[in-house]
């Protein structure tokens, strides 16, 4: 009895020291979040469509969402207005890139259209931020692709369609591999500057 | 103005009026003294949070572009800027911080409600309340926050930067310097156990839009730090309270405000103002992302435009001068429009990624002349003149004066023009 309390006393030391070698320095500070709070805060989107919830919207769902919910700021067709700015444009506007003019509407110029979900979904709608479905956003971000021309109005966005959607100006940054863009010197960065 | 402020102006002017009553009540008649002394603790009260004195009125200008009321003033500037020519020493008062929201107003957050989450690719996911952050060892140090589009002919100010009579905040308000307090980031991450394969952080806030931003997981393990203090006091709300990502020496946008989430990942999310508003465009069409670092730049915040030589005589010349690569080495001044430059003084502290103010003998013989700056920072890198700037972006000058766009990173040499009758003008263009 003595023996083996003896004994399990030792284990129990041998497993608190192999613990704290892998634990944190500060004792206390801070704690171990649930599954569910990291799940409710954990809003992020990877290009690569990583964080897309489960849910699905066409065009056609879209069409009475943002005539409710986003022609007010940015106008009846996504054309701007005075408080929201233009977020319907194809390649129209990608070719106005190399003016003195150039511009950067959602359909025309950016890269990845998870970052139109992504953006919708944690921003939109001004002063009611949070409040869109998943189904919501997908029918939204597939109306203003829509519009762009990039997709077809009864095209459905989902967690494996959405990623998959090629914006025009998907090739128009750089440097165009991920590996590439930390190293400003390798990327001739000079004098503050780079190419 | 919040209920609050209002409340406290009131206060301020009745408070004001019942001291002046008292004086008054007290010098013809002794009975009134009973009736003054709860005036007598209100005036105490004022003292509690210092003031400036009223013949000191240099402000901020532009907006803070909230589009609600913009509807109401047309007037457009985007973001509200430091006023440089009023500074003295490498501080920016919290107060006169330049600020860029893009439109929305600060959150009002309770520290107390407000919690840090590190989670991704990590060992051991953590959530931190502020006052935990604040029990861990922690850094002081000086860090400038500039906007990358500060000092670009067409930026965040539009027009006024390349209007003849722009000052110094109107070239170079986008910028600003303080001394922050906070942890720093690499020991939360520690804390949390880095895995492999992480190669990016999402910074995010706590503000409306959820703000985030991409940014390698090397900057976050460097010396980026989470401040909780600026200035000897609480982050302002404007500027993140309680707590504020200061990622030293590189774009504004990645100082994230409101911090309340860090996600280790393994490639750039590509989030809204890194795709969209912040990449620089090329004249081939192409775009830059994800510049970060912040290149050598210097202005003269004294005489510059605006400001009225008294005459001829003596001046000390002096200005800011920094650099995101590290600390300002050499700051040269020329008077004669760049044909003859003088190392001028630097002035302590000189710490890297800080505004640093320097300074120069001057005597002015009441003679056309053109002033300028040019910064060395530690790396030797040497600020450009607007020709090498256009030369990099393989354009010419015009080009870069008549985009409509931002030309990000725009660290050209500021040249001011010191006019016969003594008054001293922008002359970039």
């Amino acid at each position: 009895m003595r023996l083996s309390k003896i004994l399990s006393a030792g284990i129990f030391f041998l497993a608190v020291n192999v613990a704290l070698a892998q634990a944190p320095s500060y004792s206390n500070v801070g704690r171990t979040p649930t599954k569910e709070e990291i799940q409710a805060w954990d809003i992020s989107i990877g290009p690569d469509g990583k964080g897309l919830p489960v849910g699905q919207g066409s065009a056609k769902d879209g069409a009475p969402i943002y005539a409710a919910k986003c022609a007010v700021c940015h106008g009846a067709n996504g054309e701007g207005g005075k408080i929201g700015p233009r977020v319907v444009g194809g390649i129209a506007d990608t070719e106005t890139l190399t003016t003195l003019k150039p511009v950067r509407s959602v359909g025309g110029y950016w890269p990845y259209a998870t970052s139109v979900y992504d953006f919708i979904h944690r921003a939109m709608p001004r002063g009611q931020s949070g409040t869109l479905t998943p189904n919501e956003v997908y029918a939204l971000t597939a109306f203003i692709l829509f519009k762009s021309n990039i997709i077809k109005e009864g095209d459905v966005l989902d967690q494996n369609t959405l990623p998959k959607v090629q914006m025009p100006n998907r090739n128009g940054f750089v440097p165009a591999r991920f590996a590439d863009i930390p190293d400003e010197h390798k990327r001739g960065c000079t004098q503050g500057i780079c190419p | 103005m919040n209920p609050k402020q209002t409340d406290r102006r009131r206060f301020l002017k009745n408070g004001a009026a019942l001291a002046g009553l008292a004086v008054g009540a007290s010098a013809t008649a002794l009975p009134a003294a009973a009736a003054a002394e709860p005036a007598l603790e209100k005036v105490d009260e004022l003292h509690l949070y210092g003031e400036r004195s009223h013949f000191v009125t240099t402000v901020r200008n532009g907006s803070i572009n909230n589009p609600e009321r913009r509807l109401k003033d047309e007037a457009v500037a985007f973001g509200l800027r430091a006023p440089l020519q009023d500074s003295v020493g490498m501080i920016t008062p919290s107060s006169l911080h330049f600020t860029i929201s893009h439109g929305f107003e600060p959150p009002d957050i309770d520290p107390q409600e407000h919690h840090l989450l590190i989670h991704g690719m990590v060992d051991r996911p953590l959530i931190f309340s502020v006052d935990e952050i604040k029990r861990l060892p922690f850094v002081t140090r000086f860090h400038f926050v500039e906007c990358h589009g500060n000092s670009s002919p067409r930026g965040p100010g539009g027009d006024a930067r390349i209007s003849k009579d722009a000052t110094p905040q109107e070239t170079h308000g986008f910028t600003s310097c303080s001394q922050w307090t906070g942890v720093l980031l690499s020991t939360l991450l520690k804390e949390a156990g880095v895995q492999k394969g992480a190669t990016w952080m999402i910074a995010e806030g706590a503000d409306e839009p959820k703000h985030s931003k991409s940014i390698p997981i090397g900057k976050g393990l460097d010396d980026a730090l989470v401040a909780y203090g600026q200035n000897g006091e609480p982050v302002r709300p404007e500027q993140g309270f309680p707590l504020r990502l200061i990622v030293p020496g590189w774009q504004g946008i990645n100082n994230v405000k409101w911090l309340r989430r860090i996600d280790l990942v393994d490639e750039p999310y590509m989030a809204m103002m890194e795709t969209s508003r912040y990449p620089s465009m090329r004249l081939d069409g192409k775009s830059r992302w994800f510049e970060f670092e912040l290149g050598p730049k210097s202005v003269i915040t004294r005489p510059a435009g605006g400001y009225k030589m008294p005459g001829p005589g003596f001046h000390e010349i002096t200005g800011l001068a920094w650099s995101g690569a590290g600390a300002v080495k050499r700051v040269e001044v020329s008077a004669d429009g760049g044909r003859t430059w003088k190392d001028a003084q630097l002035h302590d502290p000189v710490a890297r990624k800080a505004h640093t103010r320097f300074s120069a003998p001057w005597t002015w013989d009441g003679n056309e002349a053109v002033l300028q700056s040019r910064c060395t920072d530690e790396t030797g890198t040497v600020q450009p003149t607007i020709l090498e700037v256009a030369k990099l972006w393989n354009a010419d000058v015009d080009f870069l004066l008549k985009t409509q766009q931002v030309v990000g990173d725009f660290n050209a040499i500021q040249p001011w023009k010191v006019n016969r009758d003594g008054s001293v003008q922008n002359a970039l263009v």
